[in-house]
């Protein structure tokens, strides 16, 4: 540790931080630009000057000095003022003073700082300077004019996401940051560029123009549109959502958010579905929410309790799946099922289907096997720790599946089954690397889980932990990478078919005569048979409502309140930040509506009492999370042989795979730029 | 004046064989196993002894700069690179060293490895150095052929390998993390301090970067003793210096002469005088395009060595020597030499990449005519704005010019503002 006295404030910090670090430990905010703290030092902006004793006599930039014990700090002394200013006055010479029309506007860093250490005329009389805009894709907009050569955007795509597409051409006063030769910007991080912008270089291409930070309504919330459970905000105007921005939690998400889950948000203001409609003579009509339920309770009291089926989708929140199983345990009813994708592993323990290591725990791990699994698409920001953890050094990564680029460096183990056959034998060379690691850790996805022989793997995965001790007292090395937000919640709740209930598979054949859908809405859903009643309730007009035979409109996640439980297992809550659109209502209200006019009303009139009911029938919803040891060896039970074929990807599109992102004109812009040859077919 | 058998560059004018045999003639790689079997810490004393000050430009005492180097390994090797990417405009001695006494730079590269405990050495040349870089080339080869450098070089038992790299064009790769940034086969961009090069440098090891003036001077200062060196030159200005005197002289020349030699008697010894006589003398930029410039007056008294010029406010440099007569307009020269620094300003940092360009701006205006007094104390506020806030020493280099011309020049710049009132006139109208 060393100690140091800032402005005569003593404060203590450990060994090889920097100075600007001691500083804001002592609470004194030092204006910066090209700093941050989840990105390499650069040094470049200097305007974190600050005045050290018994050094040379100039001013020293904070950011990158190390602290020393006994060193004696100022940061407002008239040097580091007159620093400061000086290079304000350098950075606005150059900078188009269009406030007035740049969306950062109000949350610029170089605007608050102008009104500290800015001059209140320019002194430069001579032309500014101006640079070509151009197009880095659907996502970005770029305004380089205003640019500051902070590199942070560089930076961050060079180390966070792995790309390394930005650089600065040319050189002086004319460098220029770009991506070398125009092109779309292929990391699936990129809007994070846009949050470490310190101006308004670099600004939100869909949001552009739409509406200043202090209009808007800021409303904490869970990222659904992936199963990491990103901490969100949601900004929002009036009943409008108009864009989602990351929140700080270290645990998850540190402070970054994929493209999806950034810039879907446009989908949540088309094909809403804002009324319930009823199919009559093969067409829907639009109906009130009286006709909807008595058509549904009429169908429902004229079929037996065994041919009442319902699944659960993607995106629900657990409430109302709890709802939703509560429902159907009133109907006499055991067919339900969460596992739309046909993903029919043992499920019986907590272990089985989660994400044990923890999303921050990969950090300790010292070796990683991926199975099935394309963690920059199914997680991006995981797949940023991952490649964080490899960054530092030591870590190598085997995958089993399809070869892709993950951002970081890995051997390739094969396509299938074979190769995990290959490492339990000890026959392939990575099972040394294994072997040698103190905490290895692997990671099964949903392209080998998701398959019919999914539980033979999920079980030989298992078998693999245990071979190579990624299962001890103090590390859990098995996990699970869902990329469904409520998969994990489903399985708490035990949203799986009970005694000679029907399976998924069975449902979406046919098997029940009543389907209720709850947001259940992949490609399967269009092909259910037309012998089942179809129930769709859900918040977008997509495969699930076109295949409907009664229309129940729900709520997106950002207009309830609702709990999600991430791939780790980490509960957490979302509050409302918009009404759900026109008629359409929380879902756990249409489930606690229609249950009292079937006549088995659920116990719970408000939200409190559901979630008092949730956590005295499912204590893990009120503990709070932590990492679990592997001390439970027992391995899961293993059903069928393993199969050959290779793993396929488990999403084929990153850009659109729910029904949110799939309404999203954003996204679909993704998809042309990235993919046009899938953009032609959706069309 | 320097005595003949005194100089270090017995053939600085390549009136002899550059080859290994005219070297050896000379007496270059002769004893420097012996030399070698000294040790380290003896050849670091005697280089302490000798008073060497860095001869790149900012006189930082050799011995010391090889002290910093680690004694002993933590696993990582160390490197020595040597600068010979001589970008300062005015200064050609690094290229008459590589071109006529290669080997000495190449004997000095062993000695001074070794004494750093690097096995291997870079040399970093300038990527117009073309000739020069082949001819070095071939010295190399020569030296590896003979056995004077390559496994147990010259019969020392210390292994050595030295690496020629030719630079891009850039006078920021001269800076010496820029320089090892570019060796990476990055931009060339310098990095903050600290952590230093002996600390972490080149590839994250500990690295030292000398000069080539300052590599080359090594074996003769071993063989003949740091004493001796010591007793040339002033009191910590020790030593022989290479001169580069250009422009409105004579006989325009590079020279190695003692240091603390009288500016005037420099010029007119051995450039043959300034065009038109002494009292034609403009002005004199004394060490290369980023030092101060100095008046008539200034040049009359002025002693050529690293603390007299600082006590000039202006600085030894590289010993580049540009004179300047009547004829010329400082401030075009000056204006010059911030275009210069405008063109060639990295872009990393802000007072550098924004204050070259607004400096050059300034300038512009000033040598148009244009400016006002106003105008003109601005861009004085403009350099103290830059110097001191940049990463490397060459951004606020790109200052110290026009705050030379002011303090030297200060009425001839006055003089062509808008605005300007002749003392005389303004006595007249009161």
């Amino acid at each position: 540790m060393a100690k140091l006295t800032i402005d005569g404030i003593e404060v203590e910090v450990p060994n090889g931080s920097t100075v600007i670090q001691a500083c804001e430990a002592a609470g004194i905010e030092i204006p910066r630009f090209c700093y941050h703290e989840r990105l390499s030092v650069a040094g470049n902006c200097r305007m974190c000057l600050v005045e050290i004793e018994k050094m040379p006599p100039k001013p020293v930039a904070s950011c990158g000095q190390p602290v020393a014990d006994g060193m004696v700090v100022h940061t407002d002394s008239e040097m580091v003022r007159k620093g400061r200013r000086g290079v304000m006055e350098f950075l606005l010479i150059n900078h188009p003073l269009d406030c007035p029309i740049c969306d950062q506007g109000g949350e610029c860093d170089l605007q608050d700082e102008a009104v500290a250490y800015g001059r209140d005329t320019s002194r430069y009389e001579e032309d500014k300077r101006s640079v070509a805009q151009p197009d880095w894709g659907p996502l970005v907009r770029t305004t380089m004019t205003r640019c500051i050569h902070c590199t942070r955007c560089v930076r961050f795509t060079t180390e966070v996401a792995g790309t390394a597409e930005l650089g600065g051409t040319f050189r002086g006063e004319s460098t220029q940051i770009g991506t070398y030769v125009q092109k779309a910007l292929t990391s699936e991080l990129s809007g994070n560029i846009i949050d470490l912008c310190p101006v308004g270089a670099l600004t939100s291409k869909p949001y552009a123009f739409t509406a200043r930070p202090w209009e808007l309504r800021k409303t904490d919330s869970i990222d659904v549109l992936d199963a990491l459970g990103s901490n969100i905000r949601i900004d929002a105007r009036g009943a409008e959502v108009l864009r989602i921005l990351p929140r700080i939690n270290d645990e998850v998400n540190e402070e970054w958010l994929g493209d999806k889950s950034r810039f879907s948000v446009d989908g949540l203001k088309r094909r809403r579905l804002d009324r319930p409609w009823i199919r009559e003579n093969g067409k829907l009509r639009p109906a009130s929410w009286e006709e909807a339920f008595a058509a549904i309770a009429g169908k429902i009291k004229a079929t037996a309790p065994e041919k009442i089926g319902a699944l659960v989708g993607d995106l629900a929140d657990v409430e109302s799946m709890l709802a939703l199983k509560e429902f159907m345990a009133g109907q006499g009813s055991a067919n339900i099922d969460c596992r739309i994708d046909g993903a029919a592993y043992d499920v019986s323990k907590r272990a089985f289907y989660s994400f044990n290591t923890t999303i921050a725990g990969i950090e300790e791990a010292d070796a990683l096997l991926i199975i099935g699994s394309n963690p920059r698409h199914e997680a991006p920001v995981l797949n940023a720790r991952i490649r964080k953890r490899w960054l530092a050094g030591k870590f190598q990564v085997g995958v089993i599946g399809e070869k892709a680029d993950l951002t970081y460096k890995t051997t390739h183990l094969g396509e299938g089954p074979a190769a995990l056959q290959a490492l339990l034998d000890g026959t392939h060379e990575f099972a040394e690397v294994l072997k040698g690691a103190a905490k290895p850790m692997l990671i099964i996805g949903a392209g080998a889980l998701a398959r019919p022989d999914g539980a033979a793997l999920h079980a030989t995965a298992w078998k693999l932990a245990t071979q190579f001790n990624m299962l001890n007292a103090e590390w859990h090395g098995f996990n699970v990478l869902q990329h469904a937000a409520s998969r994990v919640g489903a399985l708490d709740l035990g949203l799986l078919p009970g005694t000679n209930g029907l399976s998924a598979q069975a449902m979406l054949g046919g098997a029940a005569d009543v389907l209720w859908l709850l947001g259940a809405d992949n490609e399967a859903v269009r092909n259910i048979p037309n012998s089942s009643f179809v129930i769709y309730q859900g918040h977008h007009g997509d495969a699930g409502a076109s295949r409907a035979d009664v229309i129940l409109p729900g709520a997106a996640y950002t207009e309830k309140d609702g709990t999600y439980v991430n791939t780790e297992g980490r509960v957490q809550s979302a509050y409302i930040a918009v009404k759900p659109p026109g008629d359409a209502r929380e879902d756990w209200r249409i489930l606690r509506a229609i249950s009292a006019y079937l006549g088995h009303a659920l116990p719970y009139d408000t939200l409190e009492q559901l979630r008092a009911h949730l956590k005295a029938n499912y204590p893990v919803f009120g503990q709070e999370f932590r990492r679990f040891a592997g001390t439970d060896t027992a391995a899961p039970a293993s059903y069928g042989a393993l199969g050959d074929a290779p793993f396929t990807p488990a999403l084929a599109n990153y850009y659109q795979t729910d029904v949110i992102s799939r309404s999203s004109p954003t996204m679909a812009a993704c998809v042309a730029a990235h993919n046009p040859a899938l953009a032609e077919a959706a069309e | 004046m320097l005595k003949d058998e005194d100089r270090i560059y017995q053939n600085l004018y390549g009136q002899q064989d550059w080859k290994l045999a005219g070297a050896r003639a000379r007496g270059d790689w002769s004893g420097t196993a012996e030399i070698i079997a000294k040790g380290r810490d003896a050849l670091i004393e005697e280089m302490k002894a000798s008073g060497m000050r860095g001869r790149g430009g900012a006189g930082f005492p050799t011995g010391m700069k090889w002290s910093f180097m680690p004694k002993q390994s933590d696993g990582r090797p160390s490197y020595v690179v040597i600068n010979a990417d001589e970008s300062e405009p005015g200064t050609c001695k690094d290229r008459d060293i590589i071109r006529n006494e290669p080997h000495k730079l190449i004997e000095g590269a062993l000695i001074a490895s070794f004494a750093m405990g690097a096995n291997k050495a870079f040399i970093y040349i300038r990527g117009e150095y073309y000739n020069e870089a082949q001819r070095l080339q071939f010295a190399i080869d020569e030296a590896y052929e003979a056995g004077l450098i390559g496994k147990n070089a010259a019969g020392s038992g210390w292994d050595f390998d030295l690496v020629l790299q030719r630079g891009a064009g850039a006078y920021i790769c001269g800076e010496e993390s820029a320089m090892l940034e570019s060796l990476e086969g990055k931009k060339g961009m310098p990095r903050m301090k600290p952590p230093f090069p002996a600390a972490m440098g080149l590839y994250g090891c500990p690295t030292t970067v000398n000069n080539v003036e300052t590599i080359a001077g090594v074996p003769t200062i071993m063989r003949r003793g740091g004493a001796w060196f010591a007793g040339l030159g002033k009191p910590k200005n020790a030593g022989t210096k290479i001169f580069c005197i250009s422009g409105h002289v004579n006989n325009p020349c590079n020279v190695e002469e003692e240091l603390g030699i009288p500016l005037r008697e420099l010029i007119e010894k051995h450039a043959g005088g300034v065009r038109g006589g002494w009292d034609n003398l403009g002005a004199v930029i004394p060490g290369g395009a980023s030092s101060p410039v100095l008046n008539k007056a200034m040049c009359d008294t002025q002693l050529m060595d690293f603390d007299s010029l600082a006590a000039s406010k202006s600085m030894m440099g590289s010993g580049a020597i540009i004179v300047m007569d009547k004829s010329v307009d400082v401030v075009k020269a000056i204006w010059r030499l911030s275009k210069f620094f405008k063109h060639e300003s990295c872009g990393q940092c802000t007072p550098c990449r924004e204050g070259t360009g607004w400096m050059m701006r300034q300038m512009d205006r000033i040598v148009q005519n244009k400016a006002t007094l106003a105008d003109i104390h601005l861009l004085e506020q403009v350099t103290t704005q830059v110097a001191g806030h940049t990463i490397c020493a060459f951004g606020e280099a790109s200052s110290w010019p026009i705050q030379g011309m002011m303090r030297a020049f200060r009425p001839e710049v006055e003089a062509r503002a808008t605005d300007y009132q002749p003392p005389v006139a303004a006595q007249a109208a009161e």
